[in-house]
């Protein structure tokens, strides 16, 4: 018995050992994030409107590209890339979309009003339950959704300019953006 | 010239360790004197290289020499004094020169203080310490070399990334480093151990002294770099759980249950197997913190995938020194002989238990560190862990811990009383219950937790005290009589209930961090805002140039009830040659409670955001682990180590069991 229990940590290492081996070969990226919803349906929500109740349900959004943006107050990078969606927003060629991720109402009330509101209609997320269903790795987290609500294309983190010149822009044009 | 010859030290340093890790050791098995004295030689030797290559690199850095490729990647002309040194282990290259030359130093140590050592145990120490030196120099020359020089040298450099460009943290690596190396020593005394098949009260007392030193040294690298972490990131964090940290963490975790269950093994000649894995364990985790975490393939393999033989090479590393340890310790652990009985409730039962929750504790934050990648590599879903998962799985094993440590050293060796125990904290605990009542009706509405491990706190802190007022008879016997008890106390006592008196304090400030109170808000120049008591008032943005940076500094007025109390300027500083801003926090502070400023971005409208924290006894964190680390010292200067283990078990039991 003493003799099987000293064998534990050799062979728990070299458990370890083995793994390190797989995580070592060339091509492996831990960074990635790939979404598993690509080319997917969305999840069907239907939140709870933030501002003069105007609630916010997948069904309603189809028939048209939207851009859906998982924010919340508490998150700085969204603060960051907040002007942008601004300025994206202000074009008028992209419908914008915004769910408030596990934020209390009023403080996300508190930041679009200093910050500017780029939404068309937002939803409460206030569980984080559309964010799961989603797959949200952490706020700022973008989705971009066909007309047929199909997911497209998943931006983890802040937008930054080149984000969106580069990829976001081209995709809603090929989508055939209104 | 000068980086030539400290790349030949370098290589002259393999060559003489080779020597150390072979012929010492046939020289133990065989009873050759001269043979194994050569260890001790080749120590010396090796340390003497290793410096030697190490002032050469330095020499090049303050030189500026920019032939060198290390030099050239790492810094720039403009960089201040300390900066151009400390960015000697900035890097990968440096930071593993630092590693060797730390255990070739801790070698060259044990060579100069072992002469109470029998010859051949030393001769295997020196040897396991030498073959640990092969594998790191051969690491070092072939596929990290510092000394490369450029075909065709720039004019400048590259610089150093300008968030390590702190006083802070210019020191956080040699500590960090010393403490991890140091367990190289309880390492190769295990391994030597298990060579000759012998663990007695003697090894353990030969081992313990270096690995207190090198928990210490542990202790405060970790603190140094939480201290950085919480001033330097604007985030008012003090400790994140990523991957980096967790790595240093674990060393410490069983760093610290290996000096509690080495206790036992002096004291009682029993818990030998287990001592000895954690010996190896510790080390052996320092390892996979070095390099898995330094070399970045825990957090990302994009370096590795550059340059697979590095990877390739320091698994290879670990498969040998850690496999190698563990298959040789599952061939001759079964075959030690057993010690001394014990009842459950005893002085040995609590530091089992001690051991018993330090080593759950280190395993939660290992799966915690690895399992995310582990399912990853598995193909399995992407997930992340972090405070939460500690939160529920570590806390809970440290709150009975700590508890425990209150009332362990109350404990007598085999046979403890534990009411009786109990009854002599009673004052501790009813002191820890109303403070806790108090703090509860104060706080009303606010975290009960941290109500709970402040109480906790108290409680540890009480029964210190109550330990050392017992141990002296304070109160049952003239208060000369107790004056002089206190004097004759060993220092190793003291140590243990400053080092137990730290983690109450320490316990204390990270409860302490759930009542803490933050805002974040855009200002415009003059605007202002409330946090507490306090009004935030910006009032000026100014532009300062620095030495290799210019800064974007904020004036901003602190008052309380309508009047200033402070005026603080954190700052973001931008530094053109890696084109990357740093934020410059401004703190406010004692052992009250820190008021905490971070500036961040401007938006278009010239109106920046501010953070603002203010955080009651925040301090109490580092000021813990001061303490902790100096409890370490105050033990390692116990007289019981110089007297040297000669006189083994003269005086019985150093630390005498409380109330006999």
């Amino acid at each position: 018995m003493r003799r099987v229990i000293a064998l534990v940590p050799v062979a728990l290492f070299l458990v370890l050992a083995a793994y390190f081996f797989v995580v070592l070969q060339p091509g492996y990226d831990p960074h990635a994030l790939p979404s598993a919803m690509i080319d997917k349906e969305a999840p069907a929500f239907d939140l709870p409107g933030l501002r003069d109740g105007k609630a916010l349900a997948r069904d309603t959004l189809r028939g048209q590209p939207a851009v859906i943006n998982f924010f919340a107050s508490w998150c700085v990078p969204c603060r960051q890339e907040h002007p942008l969606l601004m300025r994206l927003a202000a074009t008028g060629k992209v419908a914008v979309y915004g769910i408030a991720y596990k934020d209390k109402p009023e403080d996300s009330t508190r930041l679009l009003d200093q910050m500017g509101d780029p939404y068309r209609a937002i939803g409460i997320d206030r569980l984080g339950r559309t964010g799961l269903d989603f797959g949200v790795y952490g706020v700022p987290e973008t989705y971009v959704l066909d007309a047929a609500g199909h997911i497209r294309k998943r931006f983890v983190g802040p937008l930054t300019p080149a984000d969106i010149e580069k990829e976001l822009l081209p995709l809603l044009r090929t989508l055939g953006g209104s | 010239m000068i980086v030539e010859l400290g790349h030949f030290c370098l290589i002259l340093a393999l060559c003489v360790a080779c020597i150390q890790a072979t012929v010492p050791l046939v020289g133990a098995s065989r009873r050759h004197i001269g043979w194994m004295d050569t260890g001790r030689t080749c120590a010396f030797a090796v340390f003497a290289l290793i410096a030697m290559a190490m002032a050469a690199l330095m020499h090049a850095y303050v030189t500026s020499d920019f032939s060198v490729v290390n030099v050239i990647e790492n810094s720039h002309t403009d960089k201040p004094l300390l900066y151009k040194i400390s960015g000697v282990w900035g890097n990968h290259e440096g930071s593993m020169l630092l590693w060797v030359f730390m255990l070739s130093l801790c070698a060259a140590a044990v060579a100069l203080f072992s002469d109470n050592l029998p010859p051949p145990l030393r001769a295997r120490v020196l040897s396991v310490q030498g073959m640990i030196g092969v594998g790191f120099l051969l690491f070092i020359l072939f596929t990290s070399n510092p000394f490369l020089r450029a075909p065709n040298p720039p004019a400048n450099g590259h610089g150093l990334n300008p968030v390590l460009q702190d006083p802070g943290l210019a020191f956080h690596p040699p500590f960090l480093y010393l403490g991890y190396v140091g367990f190289s020593v309880a390492f190769a005394f295990a391994v030597a151990a298990l060579i000759e098949g012998k663990v007695d009260a003697a090894w353990a007392r030969w081992v313990r002294p270096w690995t207190l030193a090198s928990w210490c040294a542990l202790t405060v690298g970790i603190a140094m770099g939480s201290w950085w972490a919480y001033y330097t990131l604007g985030w008012g964090g003090w400790w994140f759980w990523d991957p980096v940290e967790n790595a240093s963490f674990m060393p410490w975790l069983a760093g610290t249950a290996l000096i509690h269950s080495s206790i036992v093994v002096e004291k009682r000649d029993t818990l030998k197997t287990w001592t000895i894995l954690l010996a190896i364990v510790t080390f052996s985790l320092s390892l996979v913190g070095t390099f898995l975490v330094r070399s970045g393939v825990l957090t990302s393999v994009h370096a590795f995938a550059t340059d697979p033989a590095r990877g390739t090479f320091i698994l290879l590393l670990l498969l040998v020194a850690i496999g190698g340890s563990l298959a040789l310790y599952a061939f001759r652990a079964p075959k030690l002989q057993g010690g001394g009985l014990f009842a459950p409730v005893s002085r040995e039962g609590s530091l089992v238990l001690n051991n018993l929750l330090l080593s759950c504790g280190c395993a939660t934050v290992f799966l915690g560190t690895l399992y995310p990648l582990f399912l990853d590599a598995m193909n399995g879903p992407k997930l992340s862990v972090g405070y939460p998962f500690f939160d529920r799985t570590f806390v809970p094993l440290m709150v009975p811990m700590i508890v425990a440590v209150g009332i362990g050293p109350m404990l007598a060796w085999k046979r403890g009383d534990l009411l009786g125990a109990l009854q002599r904290l009673s004052v501790a605990f009813a002191v820890s219950l109303i403070a806790g009542l108090i703090l509860f009706y104060m706080t009303y509405g606010g975290p009960v937790l941290a109500v709970l491990g402040i109480a906790i706190a108290v409680w540890l802190a009480g029964a210190v005290i109550t330990e050392w007022a017992d141990r002296i008879r304070l109160f049952r016997m003239p208060l000369a009589d107790s004056v002089r008890r206190a004097v004759n106390l060993p220092r190793a006592a003291y140590g243990m209930s400053a080092a137990h008196f730290g983690l109450a304090v320490f316990v204390a400030g990270v409860s302490a961090s759930a009542f803490s109170q933050e805002a974040i808000e855009v200002l415009p120049v003059g605007g202002s805002m409330r946090l507490a008591a306090f009004e935030i008032r910006l009032q000026a943005m100014d532009k300062v140039p620095g030495p290799n940076f210019s800064a974007d500094r904020a004036t901003i007025v602190i008052s309380k009830a309508g009047e200033t109390v402070a005026t603080m300027y954190p700052e973001r500083r931008f530094f053109p040659l890696q084109k990357q801003t740093t934020g410059e926090t401004a703190i406010r502070g004692g052992l009250v409670a820190d008021l905490y400023l971070a500036l961040g971005e401007a938006d278009a409208a010239g109106h920046w955001t501010v953070r603002a924290y203010w955080k009651p006894i925040v301090s109490w964190i580092w000021l813990g682990c001061l303490i902790m680390a100096g409890g370490g010292l105050i033990s390692l200067s116990d007289r019981r180590w110089r007297v040297g283990a000669a006189a083994r078990s003269g005086r019985g039991a150093a630390v005498p069991a409380a109330g006999e």
